[in-house]
């Protein structure tokens, strides 16, 4: 929550010394506070005064970073509770867990199958995003191999899980430079675990038996030098998960500071097809990282594609390229097509051509990514925009005919694009689910 | 450290619809909370589900989703006996053969299959047109005089044909779909309008049009949450159930359509999973009444959402 002018004035010195640069304390305090200054400027602020100021200005979630390097994953730095507020900022990690009672050849072959989950969706590259390693042997030796042989196989950022601080030790002298998250530090054995997070300087789960719990163990934690952190309320039971998520988000927006960190929460539904459906509520509401035990891109491809619906930012719409696509395989003969290229309707357009059967060329005119009817209300899908496009495409090198085919939607933009491109337009259906029948019925080149 | 639970103060609830006759009526609405935030107010009805049956048999069903109707997609009363064996709340009858590019079936003729239906299911009905609006005002007067009386949910009324759908409604004794594009404006306009006919609120559903997971889930999540934070907060022209039309979105997809292949999976987990995520993703966002096609859907769906209406601390 930011702190208005005068309440920023209230905590400075008052003294007017313009040792800041501005003509006294009052206008220092309405430049904070729009953002034009910044706090060090002033010399003789109190550390109180900055502690206060800087918790007020500090993000409601902490962000977190995971791993290094390309894959890397931040979470947190979320602001609102409802994603038309404003937009969810980091989008939630899945992560994967293998066991290290598992045969190597096994570990091997099932990071292998995580690496694989790599989807491209409307133009962008989408996959999941971190491998758990999960001490089950009971045996701190044989955890740090299993953790050695997953590092060595994936670049994705590690999950290390044990609640024994010796074997997390061990696994964080091979692998700390990576900076793996650990899970997690306990009521039992917090002291330890937030040593190690300190000494070797990675993330850290707090796992806590319910809110009342977790908020008190946060706080230790905190106490003891850990900034870097990720919560868990300890259930796995659906409702209650939801009840968790939206408490503690709701708190971190209230600057609750021990719920002010990203979350983790485990998709361990005994059925493995509720577990995926499961994984997508705790997408939808507020998870920072998702654990399911899949690797299965039938299960992956689906809870990918709902993160990316939850996390795109509602004023920025994801947008494709404005060129040529051939869809099927099309020729001389085949039909051209002019849709926007708001990413959503071009794939709705692309996706339905495909349906017919019959190949064809899509032309999306670039109107900044919004769909056909918004690109017309606002002037970003004329006709002298269309065959601006139409001209410096090269579609008229690739087909026999002088024919385009145009949204329903928009057919009175028809007379005056026909006259300027000096196409033949003609208005397809208003929905693109009504392409394969149209052009059974309406096309011949 | 015992955290204090953060409750917001609602002014409003959704208000409750009913449909169907006793003893098989079905209740949606009445929440005074979101989405099974059971600690901080009521959600007296579970969401509840529909199958789609078709009064023609369709011809672009991926086979993994006409096996388990198989023999019976030409009849539509078999088929809803069917639907009823696999355990919907309700059964959805679609009446596509009165679109004029398929058989152009008249008011009289959907109107016998719609009064078939209903004397074979105990189940509520909902009955919808086939999507043409010009067309949709004059059969589904027929369908609701033929089963008047019968409390069921008869749609989809646009702005454009909303007037005589209406009347039906209000004549026969039933409830009434109001379909808007993804658009919160336009949804409350065309309440508004209908309500304005006198039919109480309390009779309509709004339908914003959902798109499938991929395919604008994004719109609709947040229109649906924008409705029900609005209903919550004194907007009576939205304190009303929505229902969403998961199937028919879902299962013109390229996820739910493509055979298995080693990227995408196997065909049938993916595209079950696909039906059940974005009925499940709605219904977080405030949905009530859900209209799916495949009866493993069903069961899944019903799954989650018996385990979201558990009641918790
Ligand atoms: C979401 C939305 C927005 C978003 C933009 C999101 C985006 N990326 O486009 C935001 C909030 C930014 C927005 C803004 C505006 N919007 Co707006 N918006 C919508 C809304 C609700 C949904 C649009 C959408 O995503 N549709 C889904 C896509 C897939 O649909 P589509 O592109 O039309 O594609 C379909 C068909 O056209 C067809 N099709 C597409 N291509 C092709 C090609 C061929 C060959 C064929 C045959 C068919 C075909 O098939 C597709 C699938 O069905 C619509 C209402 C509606 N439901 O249409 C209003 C709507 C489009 N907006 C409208 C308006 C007026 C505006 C604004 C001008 C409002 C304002 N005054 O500020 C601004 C302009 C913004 C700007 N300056 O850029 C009006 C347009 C009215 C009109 N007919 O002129 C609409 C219809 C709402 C209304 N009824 O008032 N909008
Ligand atoms: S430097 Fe600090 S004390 Fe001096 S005028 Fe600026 S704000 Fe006031």
């Amino acid at each position: 929550m930011a702190l208005s002018g005068l309440q920023i004035f209230k905590q400075l010195p008052k003294t007017n010394c313009k040792d800041c640069g501005q003509a006294t304390c009052l206008a220092f305090a309405m430049a904070l506070a729009t953002g034009k200054a910044s706090l060090d400027q002033c010399p003789h602020v109190s550390d109180a005064a900055r502690e206060v100021l800087d918790s007020a200005s500090a993000p409601p979630v902490a962000l977190v970073k995971i791993g290094v390097g390309d894959e890397q994953v931040e979470l947190g730095n979320e602001t609102v509770l409802f994603r038309h507020d404003k937009r969810f900022e980091h989008p939630c990690a899945i992560a994967i867990p293998v066991c290290d009672t598992m045969g190597d050849a096994e570990i091997v072959s099932k990071v292998d199958a995580i690496n694989k989950l790599v989807f491209d969706r409307v133009g962008q590259t989408h996959r999941v995003d971190m491998v758990l390693v999960c001490a089950c042997s009971g045996s701190p030796e044989r955890f740090v191999e299993a953790v050695k042989l997953v590092a060595g196989r994936t670049a994705y950022p590690l999950i290390l899980k044990s609640e024994d601080p010796a074997t997390i030790e061990k696994a964080l002298e091979v692998v700390a430079a990576k900076k793996p998250l650990v899970y997690s530090a306990n009521a039992a054995n917090y002291q330890a675990m937030a040593a190690l997070a300190k000494k070797f300087e990675v993330p850290l789960v707090v796992q806590g038996a319910g809110l009342d719990e977790l908020a008190s163990l946060v706080e230790k934690v905190a106490e003891l030098g850990c900034k870097q952190l990720i919560l868990d309320s300890g259930t796995t039971e659906l409702g209650q998960v939801l009840t968790d998520q939206t408490q503690i988000r709701r708190q971190a927006l209230k600057k609750f500071r021990p719920f002010g960190y990203p979350t983790i929460v485990f998709a361990s539904n005994e059925d493995p097809f509720q577990a995926v459906i499961d994984a997508g509520v705790y997408i939808a509401k507020y998870a920072g990282i998702v654990v399911i035990d899949s690797v299965d891109p039938a299960d992956i491809l689906p809870l990918i594609t709902l993160r990316l619906n939850i996390y795109t930012d509602p004023q920025k719409p994801i947008a494709v390229e404005s060129k040529i696509y051939e869809i099927l395989t099309p020729g001389p003969d085949s039909p051209v097509y002019l849709t926007t290229n708001f990413s959503l309707t071009y794939f709705c357009v692309a996706g339905d051509i495909e349906a017919s059967r019959v190949p064809g060329y899509v032309l999306p005119v670039d109107t900044d990514g919004v769909s056909v009817l918004t690109g017309w209300a606002a002037g970003k899908f004329t006709p002298e925009k269309i065959s601006e496009m139409m001209n410096t495409c090269g579609i008229a090198g690739k087909v026999s005919h002088r024919k385009v085919i145009i949204p329903g939607g928009v057919a009175v933009l028809s007379g005056k694009l026909q006259e300027i491109s000096g196409w033949e337009v003609l208005v397809g259906p208003r929905d693109s689910s009504g392409i394969p029948s149209f052009i059974k019925q309406r096309w011949n080149a | 450290m015992a955290v204090a639970i953060v409750k917001e103060r609602w002014t409003n609830k959704v208000l409750e619809m009913t449909i169907g006759q006793e003893p098989n009526a079905v209740k949606v609405g009445g929440d005074s909370t979101l989405p099974f935030l059971h600690f901080e107010g009521e959600m007296p009805n579970r969401p509840v589900v529909a199958l789609e049956v078709w009064d023609m048999e369709p011809d672009n069903w991926p086979a993994i989703l006409t096996e388990p109707f198989k023999g019976v997609l030409d009849n539509p009363v078999a088929w809803a006996k069917k639907c009823a064996d696999y355990g919907a709340d309700m059964i959805c009858l679609r009446l596509n053969s009165a679109h004029p590019d398929q058989m152009d079936a008249t008011p009289d003729e959907v109107a016998a299959t719609v009064k078939a239906v209903a004397e074979a299911v105990s189940l509520p009905l909902i009955v919808v047109g086939c999507g043409v609006e010009e067309k949709d005002a004059l059969i589904l007067p027929a369908a609701g005089e033929a089963i008047s009386g019968q409390n069921a949910l008869l749609g989809c009324a646009t702005i454009n044909n909303y007037k005589t759908i209406t009347a039906t409604c209000m004549v026969h004794g039933h409830n009434i779909i109001a379909t808007s594009p993804l658009d919160i404006n336009l949804a409350k306009q065309l309440n508004i309008l209908i309500n304005e006919m006198n039919l109480p609120l309390s009779r309509i559903a709004m339908d914003p049009l959902v798109g499938a997971l991929g395919y604008g889930v994004e719109y609709a999540y947040s229109i649906m949450e924008r409705a029900r934070t609005g209903a919550l907060n004194g907007d009576k022209m939205l304190a009303i159930p929505m229902i969403c039309f998961v199937g028919q979105e879902t299962w013109k997809t390229k996820e739910a359509k493509t055979e298995d292949n080693e990227e995408w999976g196997a065909q049938a987990r993916r595209a079950l999973l696909w039906e059940v995520l974005t009925a499940a993703s709605f219904a977080q966002a405030g949905g009530s009444i859900f209209i799916l096609r495949h009866p493993e859907s069903l069961k899944l769906f019903n799954n989650n959402i018996a385990a979201m209406m558990k009641q918790n601390s």
